[in-house]
């Protein structure tokens, strides 16, 4: 019970005599968590989008595939990324495996089907006399695709902060895919594994305190830039 | 307002573009290797030492012995340092390796809780084995195809007893050997460690831990590391300069002495034995 108490401790220490090593899983952490998030945004928005607004035949199939692909378990994806990567895989020219990029590649597949699924879910729950209002304005195609977009901004929002936390928190995909090696691929959760597992519970209690107060940096901002728009 | 957010998506993209790796041209060894290696720090004391040397950064990633010869088939690492050597002569054989060379090593111990339950100290391996096996007594194993692992279930074939599995007393947890032993406190068990990562963990409950070393010193218990190049016939791209390089240092008498160095507590984690 004490190490909690230490972790706290601990935690503030790291963080204000600037701990080399906690710096460098922190700034990896960001890097990856917040490069997986951008692509699985980009991507998964406009497909979300098309999902929810579109009709078209198999259209419930395919939301039952997303939302099952929600579930996916991180280390399933890392063993997928994994033997795609391998220095013997398809894609190992590209040398990805015990790097940074290549653990984003498993986190925007990990990103992807909650972004899709809640952004599709944020447009499906639109008021639809919104359509038939912007319409009678006069709006064309692309206006009304924008307005909609801009409707449903809170919706794809949450969905955007739940990948994010998803993202930020896994560790199955880090280990696998990066071999938490130090100063490159060590996140702070592939480092509070080792630590758990050097039985430095203490140290682990204190790294999983910084990615609380990263997480929390990250929603602030966002509850900022809501308040504004 | 809207130019404050335009800045902070600017800085989100910033961090995300910042240079991922370090620059191309830089000597980089990957090895894998076992988790007592990485868990008593023995690899964080040598790695600076070798960059000094030779100016290579080794880069290691630390998981069982198993896994890491899977790594090293799959030609995703350059060398390997592992302690299974039975394991270590077939992935030779198959032309998955080369210059196998023996570096260190230190022996496996049976702990458990002071009180002994079983009462198996001062015992051989095999009669401690037989005991725990009859007494029922709970034994916490790796469970995960490591170097360690692989030597327990050699012990249990060697001291006649079928290798327990499903049985209730019979605990494998799958994970690195510091979280196997905190396991076997928790549940009050023996458990097979080797000894640096014991010491570790004396270390780490300043000298007073609730697991004590009851069975040692047998021959068959001697637990030997040694490194592996990946054979390049194999795996083109493996960087086998530099695995050698790291070999012959590693064997070398300066490695050899900073292994012999290696303290914790005041006593050596692992003895150097590399032929030179």
């Amino acid at each position: 019970m004490d190490f909690i108490f230490e972790g706290f401790f601990e935690a503030y220490k790291l963080l204000v005599s600037g701990n080399a090593e906690t710096y460098s899983a922190i700034l990896a952490t960001v890097k990856v968590s917040s490069g997986s998030i951008a692509c699985s945004l980009l991507l998964g928005i406009p497909l979300g989008f098309c999902l929810g607004y579109f009709d078209f035949s198999g259209k419930k199939t395919l939301r039952t595939i997303v939302d099952t692909l929600m579930a996916l378990p991180t280390v399933f994806i890392g063993l997928l990324v994994y033997a795609f990567i391998t220095r013997r895989g398809p894609l190992g020219n590209f040398g990805l495996l015990f790097t940074l990029p290549g653990i984003g590649i498993g986190q925007t597949i990990l990103a992807l089907p909650i972004v899709i699924g809640l952004s599709a879910t944020a447009v499906e729950s639109m008021d639809q006399k919104l359509r038939i209002t912007i319409m009678s304005m006069g709006a064309n195609r692309r206006q009304l695709f924008l307005t909609s977009l801009w409707e449903c901004r809170h919706g794809i929002l949450a969905g955007a902060i739940a990948a994010y936390g998803r993202v930020m928190t896994e560790v199955g995909i880090s280990m696998m895919v990066g071999g938490n090696i130090k100063w490159h691929t060590r996140t702070i959760t592939t480092a509070i594994a080792l630590e758990t597992n050097k039985g430095q519970f203490g140290m682990g209690v204190a790294l999983g305190l910084v990615l609380l107060a990263i997480a929390f940096c990250v929603n602030l901002s966002v509850s900022f830039l809501r308040r504004r728009y | 307002m809207r130019r404050l957010s335009i800045a902070l998506i600017c800085l989100v993209l910033v961090v995300c573009l910042l240079p991922v790796s370090s620059p191309a041209q830089e000597k980089v060894l990957i090895m894998a290797t076992t988790t007592s290696t990485d868990n008593t720090g023995l690899l964080d004391y040598l790695a600076p030492k070798f960059k000094e040397a030779t100016g290579i950064e080794l880069k290691w990633t630390a998981t069982g012995t198993g896994k890491a010869l899977k790594l090293g088939e799959n030609c995703d690492v350059d060398i390997l340092m592992v302690h299974a050597p039975p394991a270590e002569k077939k992935f030779v054989s198959h032309g998955f390796g080369v210059d196998r060379r023996e570096i260190m090593y230190n022996d496996f111990v049976i702990i458990g809780p002071a009180e002994d339950q079983a009462k198996i100290k001062g015992k051989s391996i095999k009669d401690a084995l037989q005991t725990i096996t009859s007494k029922q007594a709970v034994f916490v194993s790796r469970g995960d195809n490591s170097g360690t692992h692989k030597k327990e279930l050699s012990l249990w074939k060697a001291a006649d007893v079928p290798a327990p599995d499903k049985e209730n007393w019979y605990v494998q947890t799958g994970q690195g050997m510091l979280a196997t032993i905190n396991i076997a406190a928790e549940r009050n068990g023996y458990t097979m460690t080797d000894r640096g990562t014991y010491i570790k963990y004396e270390d780490n409950l300043k000298g007073n831990p609730p697991l004590k070393i009851l069975v040692q010193g047998d021959a068959v218990l001697l637990n030997q590391y040694s490194v592996i190049a990946i054979n390049t016939t194999h795996c083109p791209k493996a960087n086998y300069d530099m695995a050698k390089q790291f070999i012959e240092w590693i064997g070398g008498a300066e490695a050899q002495q900073l292994i012999k160095d290696f303290k914790l507590l005041g006593k050596p984690l692992f003895t150097p034995n590399a032929k030179m």
